[in-house]
């Protein structure tokens, strides 16, 4: 059962091949032997087990839809009630929901069995999953690199074939660049189209949860059990959530409208490889009768800076919640309110964490707003135009996902710059809240290069059809690590 | 010199809804502590503010009847600080764009002239939760049953220059939140709270002195006289040669001063951005349409209509408008007794002051509109007079039953049979020769001693105007 989509799990299943009991236990073994990945910070053995048997009591009443006994894990952001839910992170440690999130509640109604929580980047921050207070999460691909963050654990986890999907959180490329760098099919929903609700927020305006899995059809799969309108969540659209699967056909390659930003192809620092790798993958797309055209989206250069003056302002007060006091990490005899304050903080919340709460809160500052949180503004919605005026010409944007291949662990840990620079194709998307997905289209030293397309607002479905139509064309999505890498 | 104090008031009305502004839990006051929050007032990890409809809507009312600006968009915003009873480490609120803009209020002066209060912004917010300092040993307890209780915050301009004119102004927002229905006032349970800027400047002069803002101000008592103190405390320290800081103050009311309130308050730098989890607020022109039409009668407009409907004087249509029940008690009471100057009279005077004794508001009247009104119309068709009245009404509030209950059992119903007061006259001039002679030489006054006699021998029973008539002519014969 391992490596196989969820589309072919649910069609054994639906034949009785197997049972999501058999399936659930394979998966939970396959965890268990992979766990020097450290993809997961929680295993639900019991719970999960319960759910599949739930879900073959289903199938045999005849109710069951594509997800039914199908295990997928949750990111550690998604609260899930009566599991501990950390945010990669000491602060929440002990933290356990009395509530589900959305998506886990859409996806369990759905009849997908939860196996477990996977590790990520400390709140959400990083692009290596080296953040994370359970450690770094290695690249099935190579193990000495890391598998991209910070839905680090979910990507590795699906790359190792241990669950066909997971879900993720992107908030600069969170789902897209390791998806990328773990050589898997990765989805960030437009803004608004998954609702928030119960996803521990790290930049309430950027951020949206999103599925991950090997195919495009499978995130066609995963999506519409995942979208759809939520009264808890004021940003959340009230938009028709369509069936992006039965819609894959829909959009063909032929006569698809390419932009190629050339802000994108000519980036300083860019590996050679994944260029060559790219421009490989947007050849094949021209083969099948897409029309790839040079766009330019000027402002391109800005997203980073924007990007890193927004997301930790609105992070540094995202987080205020997390005082010690309610609950989360507490420091043992506090002498006062303070010393509460300061010690729970200053022992929950680790190196990078604690560097964006500083930017964040100086960027909000007294004096300092003007200059930065509202010129931030100011330049997102110049981003954000840029896009709107490439739509009128395209129907979907092209491009690298991740300007490099996975490195290696430890490598940019001491250079959050560096680091910063990896999101530097993804950010774009969050601060115009558009749609985007990151699929394999070559490799680049045997490691897997993604290709990131980008779509107009809740233009998913042609996104998910543009995808598959590339990867009934090629099989970089079919590529799996070899299990002594 | 000659100075003159410059007041601004920021008052927060607590705003009726059942739920809170930005969850589902109740607001009802005095549950035990911690039973009426949910995860969203507790500042739970992942949950998500949805804002109460009819918090927007209690909001427009007041801007409507402030005859303010209702902001067609207007922005929440996060207030960052940390404190142990502010779950989320910020209050929702708003800054730079409220939902109610500039407007205006008129208050009565002591001088019988009117004088129109700015109004500069009314804002909505959620209220914090309490800390609990008693019962924990060295520790703090937290109650959040009242954090996410929906507040409007009403500003008002720096234009009121005494005391008096800010409890004026207090107390007319006070009664009009009542009336529109959007707060219930109670001032102990801290539905509606003051804080007052104040400052002090040489009469003539127009910019402001530094002010200092006042806390704790939780009766209109205590808003007078902390304001009184301030003012005087300002003046003696700028007359001596010192300097008023900028700077909050609490209000003690056990000795009756304010006490800077050293600490951080002014250090905070509150890092004021719009919140990313609410969309700004948009208010249509249909909706404010629709609150409109839901609009109850104002104060003011209610007395306008006193005095050209009921021919009050403006004086007795301000008094018994001053509140919205009083205005409804009147009314019931005119519309059973059909005369509204008696009615005034009597809801201004004899009820006002037995309500004033037992401390009671007139909701808990233990005499309802429509007795009062039986009671009233057996003065009106003189059953009884108005002095027999006033013991009546004691009997009443006492419990004994209605009017014509009282006036049977207790035989006070009025002599108006005119061979019976025929009787007593004669009686009562033929045991005072001496008087009647006097009166017969020319000194008329003794009258009054006359009806006097008559009255009591009719133990106050006798039509007070035919003793008046009989007497005459008997006397005068």
């Amino acid at each position: 059962m391992h490596n196989r989509t969820i589309a072919e799990l649910a069609d054994a299943m639906a034949r009785g091949e197997c049972s999501s009991v058999e399936l659930t236990e394979s998966a939970l073994a396959a965890i268990d032997s992979a766990s020097d990945l450290n993809a997961f910070v929680t295993v639900t053995p019991e719970s999960a087990l319960a759910q599949a048997r739930a879900a073959d009591d289903a199938r045999r009443r005849g109710e069951a839809g594509a997800l039914t006994g199908v295990p997928i894990a949750h990111k550690d952001i998604f609260c899930t009630a009566g599991v501990r839910t950390s945010c990669g992170s000491r602060m929440l440690d002990n933290f356990v929901p009395p509530y589900d999130a959305f998506v886990v509640e859409k996806l369990r109604r759905a009849g997908a069995v939860m196996v477990g929580k996977t590790n990520m980047d400390e709140f959400a921050m990083g692009s290596s999953n080296e953040t994370s207070w359970y450690g770094p999460v290695r690249n099935p691909w190579s193990k000495d690199t890391v598998p991209g963050g910070s839905s680090g654990g979910s990507a590795a986890a699906v790359a190792a074939g241990l669950v066909p999907a997971t879900t993720g959180t992107d908030t600069g490329g969170s789902i897209r660049q390791p998806a990328a760098l773990t050589g898997i099919s990765g989805l960030k929903p437009t803004y608004g189209r998954v609702s928030r609700y119960g996803m521990i927020a790290f930049a309430s305006s950027l951020d949206q949860a999103g599925p991950m899995a090997a195919t495009a059809e499978d995130l066609s799969i995963m999506l519409t059990a995942m979208a759809g309108f939520d009264r808890r969540d004021s940003t959340c659209a009230d938009e028709p959530v369509t069936d992006y699967r039965a819609a894959l056909g829909n959009h063909s390659l032929k006569g698809l409208r390419v932009g190629l930003p050339r802000e994108y192809f000519n980036a300083e620092g860019m590996d050679a490889g994944v260029a060559t790798a790219v421009q490989q993958a947007i050849e094949a797309l021209r083969e099948a009768g897409a029309e790839p055209r040079e766009i330019s989206l000027p402002n391109s250069g800005l997203a980073v800076p924007v990007y890193y003056v927004i997301a930790p302002a609105e992070a540094s007060s995202n987080l205020s919640r997390f005082d010690g006091v309610r609950y989360g990490h507490r420091c043992a005899e506090p002498r006062d309110l303070e010393d509460l304050y300061k010690r729970s903080r200053g022992e929950g919340f680790g190196e990078e964490v604690k560097r964006r709460i500083m930017v964040g809160t100086y960027a909000l500052s007294a004096g300092y707003y003007d200059a930065y949180y509202l010129k931030a503004q100011q330049v997102r919605r110049m981003i954000r135009d840029d896009f709107a005026r490439a739509f009128e010409q395209v129907d979907v944007i092209a491009g690298p996902t991740a300007p490099s291949v996975a490195f290696a662990i430890g490598e940019k840990a001491d250079d959050p710059v560096q680091m910063y620079l990896s999101d530097i194709f993804t950010i774009a998307v969050n601060l115009a809240g558009l749609p985007a997905l990151s699929i394999p289209a070559g490799q680049s030293d045997g490691l897997p290069v993604g290709m990131q397309l980008i779509g107009n607002h809740f233009d998913e479905a042609r996104l998910l059809g543009a995808a598959h139509g590339f990867q009934q064309l090629t099989d970089w999505h079919k590529q799996r690590p070899s299990p002594e890498a | 010199m000659e100075w003159e104090a410059v007041i601004g008031l920021e008052l927060h009305a607590q705003l009726a809804t059942n739920t809170k502004i930005f969850s589902g839990a109740s607001t009802a006051y005095g549950a035990e502590a911690n039973t009426q929050a949910c995860a969203v007032d507790l500042g739970m990890p992942g949950v998500l503010p949805v804002l109460n409809e009819k918090a927007v809507r209690y909001a427009v009312r007041l801007g409507l009847a402030l005859d303010a600006q209702v902001a067609g968009r207007s922005v929440f915003a996060r207030k960052n600080y940390f404190y142990p009873d502010l779950p989320k480490g910020y209050q929702i609120s708003q800054y730079e764009i409220p939902v109610v803009g500039p407007g205006h209020l008129d208050i009565d002066l002591d001088d019988g002239s009117r004088k129109r209060i700015g109004v500069t912004r009314a804002h909505l917010e959620e209220d914090a939760g309490k800390s609990l300092h008693d019962g924990f040993g060295t520790m703090s307890g937290i109650d959040l049953n009242r954090a996410g209780t929906p507040l409007l915050e009403i500003v008002s301009e720096p234009d009121l220059r005494s005391a008096r004119e800010a409890v004026a102004y207090m107390k007319k927002m006070h009664s009009l939140v009542r009336y529109l229905g959007i707060c219930d006032g109670n001032m102990q349970e801290g539905s509606f709270r003051c804080d007052a800027n104040v400052s002090v400047r040489p009469v003539g002069q127009s910019e402001f002195g530094t002010r200092s803002e006042l806390k704790n101000l939780n009766s209109f008592r205590f808003v007078e006289r902390a304001i009184n103190f301030e003012i005087e405390r300002q003046i003696e320290l700028i007359e001596e040669g010192g300097a008023v800081i900028q700077e909050t103050r609490l209000f003690d009311p056990d000795r009756g001063e304010t006490r800077s309130m050293r600490g951080k308050e002014a250090a905070n730098d509150y890092r004021y951005f719009p919140d990313p989890d609410l969309l700004p607020l948009e208010i249509t022109p249909a909706l404010i349409d629709q609150v409109r039409e839901e609009l109850p009668e104002l104060p003011d407009a209610r007395r306008s209509r006193f005095v050209t409907d009921y021919g009050l004087p403006d004086y007795d249509a301000g008094v018994v408008t001053a509140s919205r029940e009083m205005a409804d008690y009147f009314e019931a009471v005119v519309s059973g007794c059909g005369d509204a100057k008696l009615a005034a009279n009597w809801v201004m005077g004899e009820l006002a002051g037995a309500l004033n004794r037992a401390g009671l508001d007139i909701a808990d009247s233990p005499v309802s509109a429509e007795t009062l009104a039986g009671l009233l119309r057996r003065i009106s068709d003189e059953t009884i007079s108005g002095k027999i009245a006033k013991e009546v009404f004691e009997a009443i509030w006492a419990g004994e039953g209605d009017a014509d209950a009282i006036i049977e059992a207790r035989g006070l119903k009025q002599v108006t049979d005119s061979s019976a007061i025929e009787a007593m006259v004669d009686e009562v001039i033929a045991a005072n020769p001496e008087q009647l002679e006097q009166y017969r030489a020319g000194k008329t006054k003794l009258m009054g001693f006359f009806v006097g006699q008559v009255m009591k021998a009719s133990a106050g029973k006798a039509n007070p105007q035919q003793v008046n008539q009989i007497l005459k002519q008997r006397l005068d014969g």
